[in-house]
């Protein structure tokens, strides 16, 4: 019989989400007994090749290629689950959202103290994406069916929520797995 | 040249990598199909040292490390010595500073397992050009369960490190201005100490298996992506090998010292970053010898090269056998990044014993404050090299002005230089297949770029690469699954 297909992504963030998955240690080799992985960093696969019943992703909504990334998630999985504070909330990227991003921007690239800068650029190519004006939550681009917060959410409430799933049983987390860092 | 590249056929491989974002390759070829430009694009931004003004300054140590999850103490560590310079803590005590230390070292096992048995064993162990569905973790864990088993292991012990002294896996809190905020107990040092043995013999045997690969393949590999450069690593001030604090040494391709034993508080008069229209990550230079020259490769291969010996019986002698290969001048192989790689897991793990052993880690004095301070710098020797945080803080305690130079961008004309040498040695006047991407890949994997933190982190980095003609015309496309 086939096994349930899960795909995650990492939108802008640190990837310490995805570290926490990994987090599970040993229990990797039985996750993996438990699901096929369709597209996600763990394997090469780019595109979506089938439907998957859960999607994970960490990270929030920064530039262009994000939202895309996003929707193209909701498209092809059952279950959506925005893993961490960053895809929740915005974490820590949101904190540019009372700022214009030209300042950002000019701060990094023009008035830093080691910035060698003569003719004023600021990077802007046809190779690199366009920055969104500010930072988006992933529900505020498609509809979440869970958000597990935390920076990052550990291995175990990662762990917990997954095989509940998994296993059709309502998600229950403990007091103890819910934390907002 | 830019006319040329207009005229050009464009090739795109998107996305390369991901960090905490994407990379991306272009590469322009001429009408021979020769290769004219060859560029590794880092597409993301976040605007850290604009947002983090007016925050106060001790929470740099926990806000700034959430730039990267897979070395966060690396940012939680720069950020606080920087702290340290701020609330005049000039020595810590020696609970405090050896228990950042293994924290630190944690980091680097966990790191470094990370990045080799999960990442790169799969191109190591099947070939660049292996089947895809192979060439993964899985596949690894299939093929070679013994050996994942180890690298999931190393990691989840270095891991474990990092939350007996930081009190969290991920961004934690352990290290504050002027020292830290708990210390090591007698139970939490047992545990480790009953498992040191068996993760130094996986240490031992994960240098013989960068070292026998190594020299099994040297002939492809010592020009694979390979140039010669700079290098440039914090060092003890004896020469020794220190990834916590040192000097800041900077050597030439040939080994001699173009800078050395500088106060890394002066690194503004010694570096500079040079900013392209093409990335948003910036290129960093010797500022003597100017961005066209100046430009280094930082990380292990740097700091192997870079040190003068290591201060641990083991990692000592395998040092000794790196260095022989070139004849004791510095080794600029891309690929050998992997080999001096596992010497400083060996580095770590030698370190991390002595200091379980060492008593002080059950102290109760854990923080020193000073004179008070308007500017704080820290650096460190983070997993993937040099890790540069500065800050300036008023005197309400608010952060005025923060610059972070962080080790990946160090390594970014190195990267594009290993990409332009895969590309023409490998790329020009041939047609596209899936092993040409991986070998792309491979190259840029050997940097351990932290921008790939995410994709690379989990060993995969999508790739699609389109050709065109002068008009823009679709010749060829390829998608690597």
């Amino acid at each position: 019989m086939d096994k349930p297909k899960i795909a995650t992504a990492a939108l802008t963030g640190c990837f310490g989400c995805h570290m926490s998955i990994l987090d599970i240690d040993d229990r990797i080799l039985k996750l993996i007994e438990l699901v096929d992985f369709n597209k996600s960093p763990i394997n090469d696969i780019k595109e979506f090749t089938t439907r998957c019943r859960i999607g994970i992703v960490e990270g929030a909504c920064a530039t262009e290629e994000n939202v895309e990334v996003l929707k193209d998630f909701r498209k092809h999985c059952d279950t959506l689950i925005a893993l961490g504070d960053c895809a929740v909330m915005g974490g820590i990227n949101a904190m540019r959202n009372t700022i214009p991003l030209k300042e950002c921007l000019e701060e990094a690239y023009l008035n830093g103290p080691s910035v060698y800068n003569p003719e004023k650029k600021i990077p802007g190519d046809r190779e690199i994406p366009l920055l969104l004006d500010r930072v988006y939550t992933c529900s505020e681009v498609v509809k979440i069916d869970f958000k597990l917060p935390g920076c990052p959410p550990s291995a175990d409430t990662i762990w917990t929520a997954l095989v509940a799933l998994l296993e059709n049983r309502p998600l229950e987390l403990p007091y103890e797995l819910i934390k907002y860092d | 040249m830019s006319s040329t590249i207009d005229d050009s056929k464009r090739i795109i491989i998107n996305p390369v990598t991901r960090i905490e974002g994407h990379g991306k390759v272009s590469l322009y070829l001429d009408d021979n199909n020769k290769v004219v430009q060859a560029r590794f694009h880092i597409i993301e931004f976040r605007g850290f040292e604009r947002f983090i003004k007016g925050r106060p300054y001790w929470e740099m140590p926990v806000a700034v490390q959430r730039l990267c999850g897979i070395c966060p103490v690396s940012h939680h560590l720069a950020a606080a010595k920087a702290m340290d310079m701020v609330v005049g803590a000039d020595t810590l005590t020696p609970t405090a500073e050896k228990m950042r230390r293994l924290m630190h070292y944690g980091q680097i096992l966990q790191s470094h397992s990370l990045h080799f048995f999960h990442l790169c064993s799969p191109d190591l162990l099947f070939g660049f050009d292996a089947d895809p569905e192979i060439r993964n973790v899985i596949g690894v864990a299939k093929k070679h369960p013994e050996l994942a088993v180890q690298g999931v292991m190393m990691r989840k012990y270095g891991q474990e490190l990092i939350k007996a002294t930081a009190g969290k896996k991920i961004h934690g809190t352990g290290a504050i201005p002027g020292g830290i905020n708990k210390n090591l107990s007698i139970e939490e040092r047992d545990t480790f100490l009953k498992e040191i043995d068996k993760i130094t013999g996986w240490a031992r045997s994960a240098v013989k298996i960068a070292r026998d690969y190594t020299m099994e393949h040297l002939e492809e590999l010592k020009d694979f992506g390979s140039f010669e450069s700079n290098h440039t690593s914090l060092v003890r001030e004896d020469g020794a090998m220190d990834l916590y604090h040192g000097r800041l040494r900077s050597i030439d391709a040939d080994g001699n010292k173009i800078i050395d034993d500088i106060d890394y508080t002066n690194y503004l008069d010694y570096i500079a970053e040079e900013v392209r229209d093409w990335s948003y990550m910036k290129f960093p230079f010797i500022k003597s010898l100017g961005p066209e020259k100046g430009w280094y490769r930082v990380g292990p291969l740097a700091r192997v090269n870079a040190c003068d010996f290591i201060d641990t019986p083991e990692a000592e002698e395998a040092r000794k056998v790196f260095m022989s290969l070139t004849k004791g001048k510095p080794n600029n192989i891309t690929m050998a990044y992997h080999w001096a790689r596992m010497i400083e897991i060996l580095h770590a793990v030698e370190k991390i014993k002595d200091l379980l052993n060492d008593a002080d880690l059950q102290g109760n004095d854990l923080v020193v404050i000073g004179e008070r301070r308007e500017e704080g710098i820290g650096l460190i020797e983070a997993p993937r090299g040099t890790l540069f945080h500065h800050y300036r803080v008023n005197e309400d305690d608010q952060v005025v002005m923060a610059n972070l130079i962080v080790s990946t961008t160090n390594n970014n004309e190195p990267m594009n230089r290993a990409v332009q040498g895969v590309a023409r040695d490998h790329l020009s006047g041939k047609e596209i297949t899936e092993g040409l991407l991986n070998s792309i890949e491979v190259a840029i994997r050997a940097y351990d770029p932290c921008l790939s933190c995410a994709t690379h982190a989990m060993g995969k980095m999508p790739l699609v690469v389109e050709l065109f003609d002068s008009y823009n015309n679709l010749i060829d496309r390829k998608v690597k699954n």
